[in-house]
């Protein structure tokens, strides 16, 4: 008998345990995921990371193409693709865990899975997708020369975290405020399409006056993509971000989500 | 042990709250039967959903001892564009238990041959039910919960079913909630009665429903 008890669920578990339970949990939801969004069907999971990759190629060519807008000696393939790379971190995420909750909620029938497990495995998949995306794009130039490797990878990369954790902030809040109302997902959609050339991928904050350099700034993914390109090929231009200023609104909208996340989890029912 | 103490739960409706479950205490020790019964409406499938942990309530404790299964047979965490070894599996992963140790019972129970690879979506509903029996029996749990089952598949399914469930885990706790009172009858030591947000309990079969009937027809007059 004793063989077949070892799924033994108590309820006050340390937090080691909680921490296992936690893993397997978000860890199951992540595979469910994976099958259910890319199936196995021709590239199957593969699709995680092409999807955006087409995505980022497709608006790198077009920029390539238009490349005697931006008067300056700039690599405007690294441009293209941290540009892009950028806006897909901070828009997808939000848009994966609004409305994430109602198709999932039989779920929740599995007590130790968690409104926050169905978020965090959707925001986990994301910024993996596009992590990989952005990774194969830049080995690909680098591969066949287009491009310079980065000039400071660290940076970089703390760019890139600060916007994952913006995304996943963002995410978790509207997921969980959408849950309360349907008129998020309403909002969200038409704010994507008004931030998206707001946001930076487009545009380097340099370019502009004092005066809208400071009104640009305001937006928290601007300071992110300036960053990572500050990494990227930072000796081409002058960058202007504050990771501190990054780090507020992450923290704020964290909060701001999990707190959310906790009140919809005591009126959330599961069906 | 599973104890509920003074769990209170209200939903709300335009015409303001519902208090749907209004001071409920309980205790189920290891190993004990215990039947829930109430009318439509009453708040019996919300007291299950209270005890498994699904769903917390608005004041109140719940606390467990024992690992809690979720409701037997329950087919609706089931994802219709996986197959059923994949859904098997993602039951496994979310109770730590080793997936490939488990598909050869659950096919082996379930009875539906080739569709095991085949996309949920494509079974019928019988099959869908003899998979959701399968799985609900390979993760072990000290207490399990039966909201309104058990009319799995043909007779010899059936059959099957009570033999895995009531018989191989008669050591283990139950909580049923059933209609039937053949069920109840036969499978319950204590009963509860759901009534008005509160229970009411009864060591007696024929005495709760005695309690039950009464209830009833001082509804309807």
């Amino acid at each position: 008998m004793s063989e077949i008890r070892e799924a033994q669920i108590f309820a006050p578990t340390t937090l080691a345990q909680s921490w296992a339970i936690q893993r397997r949990v978000t860890w199951a939801l992540l595979l469910r995921e994976i099958l259910t969004r890319y199936g196995r069907h021709n590239i199957g999971f593969l699709w995680l990371f092409v999807e955006p990759m087409l995505f980022t190629l497709g608006v790198t060519a077009i920029w390539t193409a238009f490349k005697s807008a931006h008067a300056s000696s700039l690599p405007i393939i690294g441009f293209g693709i941290t540009g892009y790379s950028c806006v897909l971190v901070w828009r997808n995420m939000p848009n994966r865990c609004v409305n994430a909750v109602a198709p999932n909620l039989a779920l929740l029938y599995h007590r130790n899975v968690k409104v926050l497990d169905v978020f965090m495995s959707r925001i986990l998949l994301e910024a993996a997708g596009a992590s990989i995306s952005f990774t194969v794009l830049s080995l690909l130039y680098i591969g066949i020369g287009w491009l310079a490797p980065p000039e400071d990878i660290l940076l970089m990369a703390l760019g890139w975290v600060m916007l994952i954790w913006f995304g996943a902030g963002l995410a978790i809040l509207l997921g969980a405020l959408a849950e309360q109302s349907d008129t998020v997902e309403k909002l969200w959609h038409p704010l994507v399409y008004l931030l998206f050339p707001l946001s930076g991928a487009g545009f380097l904050v340099d370019a502009f006056p004092k005066q809208i350099q400071d009104w640009l700034l305001l937006l928290p993914m601007v300071h992110g993509v300036e960053c990572v390109r500050d990494g990227y090929f930072g000796s081409h231009f002058v960058a202007h971000y504050s990771i501190a200023y990054m780090v507020a609104w992450n923290l704020g909208l964290t909060l701001l989500g999990l707190a959310q996340t906790r009140k919809i989890s005591r009126t959330v029912a599961p069906q | 042990m599973i104890e509920l103490a003074a769990v209170r739960k209200k939903y709300p409706t335009r015409k303001g709250p519902v208090p749907v479950l209004d001071g409920v205490d309980l205790t189920v020790r290891p190993g004990e039967r215990l039947g829930i019964i109430g009318r439509n409406g009453a708040g019996k499938s919300t007291l299950v959903r209270m005890i498994s942990g699904a769903e917390r309530p608005d004041s109140g404790t719940v606390f467990r001892s024992m690992s809690v299964s979720w409701p037997i047979a329950f087919a609706g965490g089931f994802q219709g564009t996986l197959t059923g070894v994949d859904n098997v599996r993602f039951i496994c992963r979310i109770y730590g238990v080793d997936p490939e140790a488990k598909l050869g019972f659950v096919e082996d129970f379930a009875e539906i041959g080739r569709y095991m690879k085949e996309p949920l979506k494509t079974y019928s509903s019988g099959m869908r039910a003899r998979l959701a029996f399968a799985i609900s029996m390979a993760v072990e749990f000290d207490c399990f919960l039966i909201d309104e089952v058990v009319a799995v598949g043909d007779d010899r399914f059936r059959q099957k079913c009570e033999q895995e469930l009531f018989e191989k885990r008669r050591d283990r706790a139950m909580i049923i909630v059933s209609h039937s009172h053949n069920f109840i009858r036969h499978h319950c030591e204590r009963i509860a009665l759901l009534n008005a947000g509160r229970l009411t309990f009864f060591d007696d079969v024929d005495e709760a429903y005695r309690a039950y009937a009464d209830q009833s027809s001082s509804i309807v007059n």
